[in-house]
């Protein structure tokens, strides 16, 4: 039973609740939000069968918009949640949204378990390569050089790659696009959304309140423009040197595959202990 | 009811699945693996799932995750993990997610001595997690109570939406004894809601201590989260809302603790010396009281079956009249601060070990007999 309105034209949002949200004016993570709407809409799931579960950081701020069982939990645990959450309750669609910070510093743990099991949720990374709600310091995602409140003499850590890190921990599907590829990320959502295994999403978006500001790379919409003209489509960067990928942000699916989803096999796991219970064994 | 020969940590186990605990998330540790290790046999037999985690803070995560999917959800550790599990057990607290976490308690602080005894994180149960919290705790110190405690445990969890923590420790974990389980216990359901979704409020209790949890999945489509919250679940900063919170979770354990507060009196009435232990150093104070009973000494023993909350009242009025009152427990002082808070300190006489060794009854009568 769709609420529509003007404003909600997808009727997926949380009506007369919580509004306007708690994002900085120009912020790439309401973009996602719609495209996660759509992408459910598209697929045509019944909202009491998808839950939303979210860390900490202006990204974990997302479920408590969107009508579906939503859940907020602790900084960088929203994989261990919805992990428990998936295994009671196999039949429900499980989407983790988080951060850079959260899904990979202090959730890298669980983000690489989660892939290496394929349990069959589907993560949204939204990498804004800074921690945002908390002032701008750096992220494992901070490019180096980069000037962040915490590296005032520039970064000198290098970043996760996300997509090869999810790849080589064992997800099944993973794609990467921008906030400004708005289509592009419905499109991909949706095919993370319809996979069975681990699927993740690197939404690359941009903090203009403090990344943008601390490297004057200008307001929202330049850095929106950045987004257009920094990123190219994988099948193009297959065929580039390098040094001439260097700064770009390589979007499209890297990852889709076909490989045992861990709930499934637990099932097969209850019917052995079942059977062998019964044969006395 | 069968006799059997059997460990504190598998008749833990046992009284989980008859309390109906159908998920357990964990991570290996000492002195508390048998718990998983049964558990993964035997939950998939009746259906339920069982999961080993990548650490702690993730096992109680996917703990809490299950139960709001709707199955009755536990962990066991011991003191490493239980202290990384703080953060979500507040979490718990919060949200007021019902689950159960077992702690074995062996000898900290740290990695401290794996395979040793401790009744070190008494304090830590209940001030572990930031933040003012209710938290219930309870200290079996047979495996037959291991097994109570156990269905306690759920029940109490699952009725008031609330963590429960059972502390075990190293002893009764691991001390095999002669037990007759119970065919059946009394399992309590967490209170459901029949109303329909648009008037379901996850935070509202009505005239009642707890309001009804509705699992995810089945229409109600509510949020969850750590940030205070109103009535709806949703994230609040107002002062009269968060009030409310504060009041309701406080009074939730505070005007039930007829039904929460689980103790043995022996003998209390007319002691001149009172004895208050609980789990593995109550059977060595159970030794030393029977012993200073033969030596004509009027000796009272309480049993604490329930710490958090703590029975002040049970305990100030069993001590009244008494010269003194003997605290053992395998740590430097942490229940008897609650004591000493009830009955004044210059009533209590401490007897302490945290290096491992259980407390023997001697030590406890030298106690007993001291002028």
């Amino acid at each position: 039973m769709k609420q529509e309105s003007p404003v909600d034209p997808y009727g997926y949002l949380r009506p007369k609740k919580k509004f306007p949200n708690v994002w900085c004016a120009g912020c790439g993570i309401g973009i996602v939000l719609g495209a996660i709407i759509r992408a459910v809409d598209r697929i045509g799931w019944d909202r009491d069968d998808v839950a939303m579960v979210s860390g900490i950081g202006c990204s974990g701020r997302m479920p408590v918009y969107v009508d579906f069982n939503t859940m907020h939990t602790t900084h960088g645990r929203a994989l261990a949640f919805a992990t428990g959450l998936k295994l009671a309750r196999p039949e429900m669609h499980v989407i983790v949204v988080m951060g850079d910070g959260d899904a990979l510093a202090i959730g890298g743990n669980h983000f690489i378990h989660a892939a290496r099991r394929n349990i069959g949720l589907t993560a949204i990374i939204i990498n804004n390569a800074i921690y945002g709600m908390t002032g701008g310091q750096y992220s494992p995602t901070t490019p180096e050089n980069m000037v962040t409140t915490t590296d005032p003499y520039g970064h000198i850590e290098p970043p996760f790659p996300v997509p090869a890190l999810a790849e080589a921990a064992g997800a099944s599907f993973v794609a990467r696009s921008t906030v400004y590829h708005a289509r592009e990320l419905d499109h991909l959502i949706e095919l993370a959304l319809a996979k069975k295994g681990f699927s993740v999403v690197e939404a690359v978006s941009y903090c203009h309140t403090t990344f943008g500001r601390l490297n004057r790379l200008g307001g929202a919409v330049e850095m929106m423009r950045r987004l257009k003209d920094d990123a190219i489509p994988v099948e193009r960067a297959k065929g580039m040197p390098p040094e001439q990928l260097e700064g770009k942000i390589v979007r499209g699916v890297f990852v889709d595959r076909d490989t045992p989803e861990f709930t499934e096999r637990y099932q097969k796991v209850i019917a052995m202990a079942q059977a062998q219970a019964k044969g006395g064994a | 009811m069968t006799v059997r020969l059997m460990q504190g940590n598998l008749a833990c186990v046992e009284g989980a699945l008859a309390a109906g605990c159908r998920f357990y998330a964990g991570y290996p540790i000492t002195p508390s693996s048998e718990v998983a290790e049964r558990l993964s046999r035997r939950l998939p037999e009746l259906g339920g799932k069982f999961i080993q985690m990548e650490d702690e803070i993730a096992s109680i995560a996917a703990v809490i995750g299950a139960s709001v999917g709707g199955l009755k959800a536990m962990t066991a550790t011991s003191g490493p993990g239980f202290s990384l599990m703080q953060e979500n057990i507040g979490y718990a607290a919060m949200a007021e997610i019902p689950c159960v976490i077992v702690n074995v308690q062996r000898t900290g602080p740290s990695t401290g001595l794996p395979t040793s005894p401790a009744q070190g994180d008494m304090m830590q149960a209940r001030w572990g997690t930031h933040g003012d919290h209710p938290i219930i705790a309870l200290t079996p110190s047979s495996v037959r109570e291991a097994f109570d405690l156990t269905v306690k445990a759920f029940n109490l969890s699952e009725l008031y939406r609330t963590p429960v923590l059972l502390m075990m420790d190293e002893v009764i974990g691991h001390m095999r004894e002669k037990v007759e389980l119970p065919a059946q216990v009394e399992v309590v359901q967490r209170p459901t809601t029949d109303v329909p979704p648009e008037w379901y409020y996850p935070y509202e209790a009505g005239g009642a201590d707890v309001p009804p949890l509705a699992p995810f999945g089945k229409g109600f489509r509510y949020h969850i989260t750590g940030l205070f919250h109103d009535r709806a679940g949703f994230p609040t900063e107002r002062l009269d809302e968060i009030g409310l919170w504060i009041k309701r979770v406080n009074a939730k354990i505070e005007r039930n603790l007829d039904h929460i507060l689980l103790y043995q009196l022996d003998a209390v009435e007319g002691a001149r010396t009172l004895v208050v232990a609980y789990g593995g150093t109550a059977r060595s104070a159970r030794h030393a009281v029977a012993l200073a009973r033969a030596r004509r000494y009027k000796v009272g023993f309480v049993n604490l079956q329930t710490i958090w909350p703590f029975p002040a009242d049970m305990l100030a009025s069993a001590a009244q009249g008494v010269r003194a009152v003997v605290v053992p427990e395998m740590n430097l002082g942490q229940v008897a601060l609650e004591v000493e808070r009830v009955v004044g300190r210059h009533k209590v006489r401490r007897v302490n070990r945290a290096d491992g060794q259980m407390i023997a009854p001697d030590e406890i009568l030298a106690a007993i007999e001291e002028r």
